[in-house]
């Protein structure tokens, strides 16, 4: 019986020639990561260590994210708690102020993850490394804590279910619409434990950022990792940003799935996940009546990087957002950013009356920038529409990719572009 | 090991931002931290839980954010265990990583009501509702998951074992 692409790099990572599903490993890590809102735990709980010394000071990511630049005096507290740690410890990647982005965007933009790592985060969003063809996965803080000290974590070796995707997406179909389709499809425990592996020729026909957002939300499927095969794009992107070397892992064709699915990406509409799971989805052309919002959100670890913003300024250019509506634009990284002002996305944000914010977290788990007032609406190209995730328990929060919540602030509710005639 | 309390019931897909709201995660603080616990899905919660008190869930319990602080609050609010049908696999690891027991039981689920009085013995996985006179077999922990709790977490765990 042959491994997944995920079994064999957790096989390689434990020393071990062979794994299967369920056997439970301990497994050598290359990177550690966590934020403002983990890391504070993770060092609480490092502190009752005997052993108190960090396995490896290159090997572990700081990013401050969440609450930053601080929205109080508690989330001041905590940054300054792991700012502390991270000069005590030599922290080679600790980003602040300045440098940082959304974790899950600015890591591989940084270059510190490659095809073939073991990748444990304190943030559940970790999974989103397997565009590249790694494993990566969130953990909680103590896990955190005691991989910053061992750099080993345990794990249960998943069992996988396999995406099969076939042909080109149409124009405004992005990677977004695919996994909320599959969301909707399977359900936000559809592969609870298992691994979500994506293969075929359809892979090529999704850019690196398309794959990053698809393998970002395997975890509203309650998938322990999604992954990517590495391809030319995967390789062209890695050599690009990355000095490491990486190492290319493929699944055994005899490989076993717990099941299969078979997704054409030509057959797909722009989707979106109505209130209050990601498994709610309906397409477009499936919403009947007018969804009215109060505020649009575009940016995130799911849908934050430059072919988003690209996307919506495609669509916002020579358009005012409608009265009524706040637009908040957030580029996930400092790079992003200034990529952004160089190609002129954010005058055409800000001509078009969106706001444009510095990279944080901030409104998608209701900290700040965007918080929800009672009854209010909004569609949000980030990851998670539980109740009272963006603020008010009576608040309303739609998933959508980029293209649609550029089109709804516009209108003024849930819209396609082509309502634009784009 | 056992727990015996008065049992909390909830239903599908209990997320972690309802156990804990983002807007609380400024503080790290347990005892503060319980004060919010289960707020935005049962604002009573707090004001009725007891020391040893049982939640029951059905699917997915505590999907979504992997903070640490969801089982924390939990715990922090007195609550002795969880019992649900499936658990979302972050919540999982650091439940057992901060000692706070919980059980995958699909038939317990089903057959314990809020209010009833459930005993549950961590050595031999069996699920007891006092009140309807029922029992249940719980998955039983692997032996290093033993371990871990009964170290009451994974830093003591480490600790003990370096």
């Amino acid at each position: 019986m042959g491994m997944t692409m995920t079994q064999k790099i957790l096989a390689a990572h434990a020393g071990l020639d062979k794994v299967e599903a369920g056997q439970l490993i301990e497994a050598e890590l290359d990177l550690v990561l966590g934020n403002d809102i983990t890391s504070p735990v993770a060092i609480h709980e490092m502190d009752k260590m005997s052993k108190k010394d960090v396995f490896s000071k290159d090997k572990i990511a700081l990013v401050m994210d969440h609450f930053i630049p601080n929205k109080d005096i508690k989330s001041a507290e905590h940054c300054k708690c792991v700012r502390e740690f991270a000069c005590k410890h030599d922290i080679t990647n600790y980003f602040d102020v300045g440098q940082m982005g959304i974790e899950h965007a600015l890591l591989p933009e940084k270059g510190l993850t490659v095809a073939g790592d073991v990748i444990i985060g304190a943030d559940s969003h970790t999974c989103t490394y397997g565009a590249l063809g790694a494993f990566s996965t969130g953990v909680g803080s103590t896990d955190m804590a005691a991989g910053m000290v061992t750099g080993k974590a345990w794990f249960k070796v998943p069992s996988a279910i396999k995406f099969n995707l076939i042909g080109k997406p149409s124009k405004w179909v992005s990677g977004k619409d695919v996994i909320l389709h599959i969301i909707g499809m399977i359900g936000v425990d559809g592969a609870l434990y298992r691994s979500m592996e994506f293969v075929g020729e359809g892979v090529g026909n999704l850019s690196m950022d398309d794959r990053f957002t698809i393998a970002n939300m395997a975890i509203e499927a309650g998938g322990k990792n999604g992954i990517f095969p590495v391809d030319d794009k995967a390789i062209a992107y890695m050599e690009e940003h990355s000095k490491r070397p990486y190492k290319v892992y493929e699944a055994d064709e005899d490989a076993v799935y717990d099941e299969e699915y078979t997704i054409d990406l030509s057959k797909l509409e722009p989707t979106i996940a109505f209130p209050h799971l990601p498994e709610n989805t309906k397409t477009i052309s499936e919403i009947t009546e007018d969804v009215v919002v109060d505020q649009s959100v575009i940016g995130s670890c799911t849908n934050g990087r430059i072919d988003d913003l690209r996307c919506a300024a495609e669509i916002l250019k020579d358009r005012k957002v409608a009265k009524g509506v706040r637009c908040i634009v957030i580029p996930a990284t400092q790079a992003i950013y200034l990529q952004a002002m160089e190609e002129g996305l954010l005058k055409i944000f800000i001509e078009a009356g969106a706001v444009v914010s510095t990279p944080t977290c901030g409104p998608c788990l209701g900290g700040y920038m965007g918080i929800l007032a009672e009854g209010e609406r909004c569609i949000s190209t980030t990851n998670r529409n539980f109740v009272g995730r963006m603020g008010h328990v009576k608040s309303e929060v739609y998933l959508a990719s980029p293209a649609i919540a550029a089109a709804s602030a516009i209108t003024g509710k849930i819209s396609a572009p082509s309502e634009l005639g784009l | 090991m056992k727990a015996c309390g008065k049992v909390f019931k909830y239903g599908d897909n209990v997320d972690t931002d309802v156990i804990i709201p983002a807007r609380y995660l400024n503080s790290s603080d347990p005892a503060e931290l319980a004060t919010h616990c289960m707020e935005d899905i049962d604002k009573e919660f707090i004001n009725k839980v007891n020391k040893g008190d049982i939640i029951v869930a059905n699917k997915n319990f505590g999907c979504g954010s992997s903070r640490e602080h969801a089982p924390i609050a939990i715990k922090a609010a007195g609550v002795s265990c969880v019992i649900a049908e499936t658990f979302a696999r972050i919540f999982y690891r650091n439940s057992i990583n901060i000692g706070l027991p919980i059980i995958e039981c699909p038939e317990a689920a089903k057959g314990i009501d809020a209010g009833d009085e459930v005993e549950v013995d961590f050595d031999s996985g069996i699920i007891t509702n006092k009140t309807k006179g029922t029992s249940f077999q719980g998955q039983a922990f692997p032996e290093f998951m033993q371990k871990i709790i009964s170290a009451e977490g994974l830093v003591n765990y480490i600790n003990e074992n370096n």
